[in-house]
């Protein structure tokens, strides 16, 4: 399967053993085709020979690994050890997610609901047709636009308590470890500690003291806007330790030489931030922001436990809308073409950005 | 900002403006250090100390426990994790642990998972060069580390298709499985950072003596590694404790997990506040003691490979 081109790898194996990995190899291919063949056409009620579910498959794939694991050591000596490293995972991610994946494309052009009687069947474009019609996805893909750009204002109160950090103070690991506690709490718990409680109309603290600053009726989650704002402010309070982290271990990697110039030649506070630590801190930055761009597309525990994409859509995301087609409405065909679409909007979003981002860093640490 | 002032001071030597610009500098740092303590730290509060309110304590929006309010365990009763619960039968305290430790097993099992065999690919990514059709070891890398950006929507409907007819529905080990496909990405971009930093003299010296690949890796790489192994597991862990949205698709009864739990209590329990704050306590505390006691550790896993 996989070579590996390096002379000194290269053992010496002898010919008998070579066969015999080779024969290995071949015997437990042939087994896992029987076994898939034989439980397919059990499945497909041809012979009644076979097992009650694909467990078993599950278990020839498995013992099909070892093996083509154990024929690359004996065909290929200490080049198939080598190989051995890598093959693990590569068959473990593979078996995984190939699968789903061609899996899934089958079901996204079928009209598969679960909770109907008739059986699913092939129905073509109808779900892209409907899906270029359906003015909650497109909703749902405008608010991602508002979440993705509130990314850029995490990652500015990020950078601040960073600099916080990284300045001279006294009990700095106990602030930075308060700091990054949102980021250990399961966003579950913190849907219903924050958005139903602490937010909550009657009783929340949140809400009293909206009150008490002059807001008369502080609903946190009646008002579109308002409840978007919500949502955004809580997932930043989970997610701002992320960037905060990345950024502080960059301040700290700083060359401090430069920096010292810069007082001596006098540069106030700001000179230095803009002229020094910004740039500097660049390449940073966009992995940071690239990184947690990448989460963020994923937003969807958050919506689902407190407004469950409402008022009127106006919080949801595409995965949280998503969700609900799958669990409520039993809608498996449909929302699997949503998610397609969403995925390969994601891919073309992420490969932009990254050529774009890498561009733009290239070009400002040439030019300085 | 300090060191400028103090710098600036030592120059110029009319201390006197300096030394309150520099004062004021400290207040303007530590009340927003402070404020910001305050901002992370109060839903945590708010949350164990309504867990010990009972109703009229709730709606009256009391704050600090024996100045406004006389803490009770009534919220810790109705988990049956209060003192004079703890040793009688609670059938809610038996569901609870059986969460928990659904949520132990599968964050402490596809954590193993991911580290073990993203460890192995990270170190044969790092060490040897992979020819695979006309993959290189710069797209298997990309190949591993673009599953990041795939969102759980998409595989999360083929999975329940494929864990019915493999009967992994609702089970652990199907859970374990999804974990450790999604924090597999991460396992090896922060393994092949740490291998990266450690010199390829060390191994290749090994390689010279005679030792086979996998005895260099096992005597010589591992222990070196460690840290780096201990790092990218606990942050494993922390995201498989936390996540949600496959628990919630793929398992029913037996294989619940803690977050799936809490998320259909919120629904149900209305203005039960202290029921809820005592759920919400348990599920956080494991992650609130890993925060405090392994910081340095987390923080090690969040960096690797993105700070150069």
């Amino acid at each position: 399967m996989s070579k590996v081109r390096n002379k000194n790898a290269r053992g010496s194996v002898s010919a008998g053993r070579r066969a015999l990995g080779q024969g290995l190899m071949i015997a437990a291919g042939v087994g896992l085709a029987a076994v898939v063949l034989m439980q397919a056409l059990h499945a497909g009620g041809i012979i009644p020979v076979g097992f009650s579910n694909w467990r078993p498959t599950l278990y020839a794939y498995l013992l099909w690994a070892v093996a083509i694991g154990a024929g690359q050591v004996l065909m290929r000596g200490e080049a198939g050890q080598r190989a051995l490293f890598l093959l693990p995972a590569v068959m473990f991610t593979v078996a995984l997610v190939i699968f789903p994946t061609l899996f899934g494309l089958y079901i996204a052009f079928s009209d598969w609901n679960l909770s109907a009687f008739e059986e699913h069947h092939f129905n073509g474009l109808d779900n892209i047709r409907f899906l270029l019609k359906d003015e909650y996805f497109w909703n749902a893909l405008g608010n991602m636009v508002w979440y993705m750009l509130s990314v850029f204002f995490q990652y500015g109160i990020a950078f601040g308590l960073a600099l916080l950090l990284n300045a001279e103070i006294r009990a700095r690991k106990f602030f930075r470890v308060v700091f990054l506690l949102p980021f250990m709490l399961s966003p579950v718990a913190v849907s219903w500690m924050i958005g139903k409680s602490l937010m909550d109309y009657r009783f929340g603290p949140a809400a009293k003291l909206a009150r008490l600053l002059g807001w008369e009726s502080p609903a946190f989650f009646t008002a579109p806007w308002i409840a978007r704002l919500s949502i955004m402010a809580m997932d930043a309070w989970v997610s701002i330790p992320f960037i905060m982290i990345l950024l502080l271990a960059g301040l700290q990697a700083l060359p401090k030489e430069v920096l010292e110039a810069a007082k001596v030649d006098g540069a106030s506070i700001w000179q230095s931030f803009t002229q020094m630590t910004f740039p500097l801190m660049l390449p940073v930055s966009v992995t940071a922001i690239v990184l947690r761009m990448i989460f963020q597309l994923k937003l969807a525990d958050i919506v689902i436990n407190v407004t469950a994409g409402g008022p009127g859509g106006a919080t949801d995301t595409v995965s949280s809308f998503i969700y609900r087609e799958y669990r409520d409405r039993s809608n498996v065909g449909y929302g699997t073409m949503l998610a397609e679409v969403y995925l390969i909007m994601i891919i073309i979003f992420m490969t932009g950005l990254m050529s774009v981002a890498n561009r733009w860093v290239q070009k400002y640490t040439t030019e300085s | 900002m300090t060191t400028n002032s103090a710098a600036r001071r030592r120059e110029h030597g009319h201390t006197g403006f300096h030394r309150t610009k520099h004062a004021v500098g400290r207040f303007v740092i530590y009340s927003l250090l402070l404020f910001w303590t305050f901002v992370s730290l109060f839903p945590v509060y708010w949350t164990i100390s309504t867990s010990f309110k009972t109703a009229v304590n709730v709606t009256q929006g009391h704050l600090l426990p024996w100045v406004h309010f006389e803490p009770d365990w009534k919220g810790w009763r109705s988990l049956g994790l209060s003192p004079d619960t703890i040793f009688s039968t609670s059938t809610v305290r038996e569901e609870f642990l059986k969460r928990f430790g659904n949520s132990i097993m599968t964050s402490l099992g596809a954590a193993s998972l991911a580290v073990v065999l993203g460890s192995l690919a990270a170190y044969g990514l790092s060490r040897f060069q992979y020819k695979f059709g006309w993959m290189r070891n710069k797209d298997i890398s990309f190949f591993f580390v673009s599953q990041l950006i795939l969102p759980p929507v998409v595989v999360a409907l083929p999975f329940l298709v494929l864990y019915k007819e493999l009967a992994l529905l609702d089970s652990r080990l199907g859970l374990i499985l999804v974990y450790a496909l999604t924090v597999m990405p991460i396992v090896i971009w922060i393994m092949r950072d740490q291998f990266n930093t450690i010199p390829r003299e060390l191994d290749e010296a090994a390689l010279v003596d005679g030792c086979t690949s996998w005895r260099a890796f096992t005597s010589i790489m591992l222990p070196i590694a460690l840290p780096g192994m201990v790092a990218a597991f606990i942050l494993a862990c922390v995201l498989c404790w936390n996540e949600y949205f496959f628990a919630a698709l793929l398992t029913s009864t037996d294989a619940k997990t803690l977050p799936v739990m809490v998320a259909s209590q919120t629904g149900s329990q209305g203005i039960s506040w202290w029921s809820m704050a005592a759920l919400a306590t348990a599920a956080i505390a494991p992650l609130t003691l890993v925060g405090i006691f392994l910081e340095s550790y987390i923080v090690k896993g969040l960096t690797a490979g993105s700070v150069k």
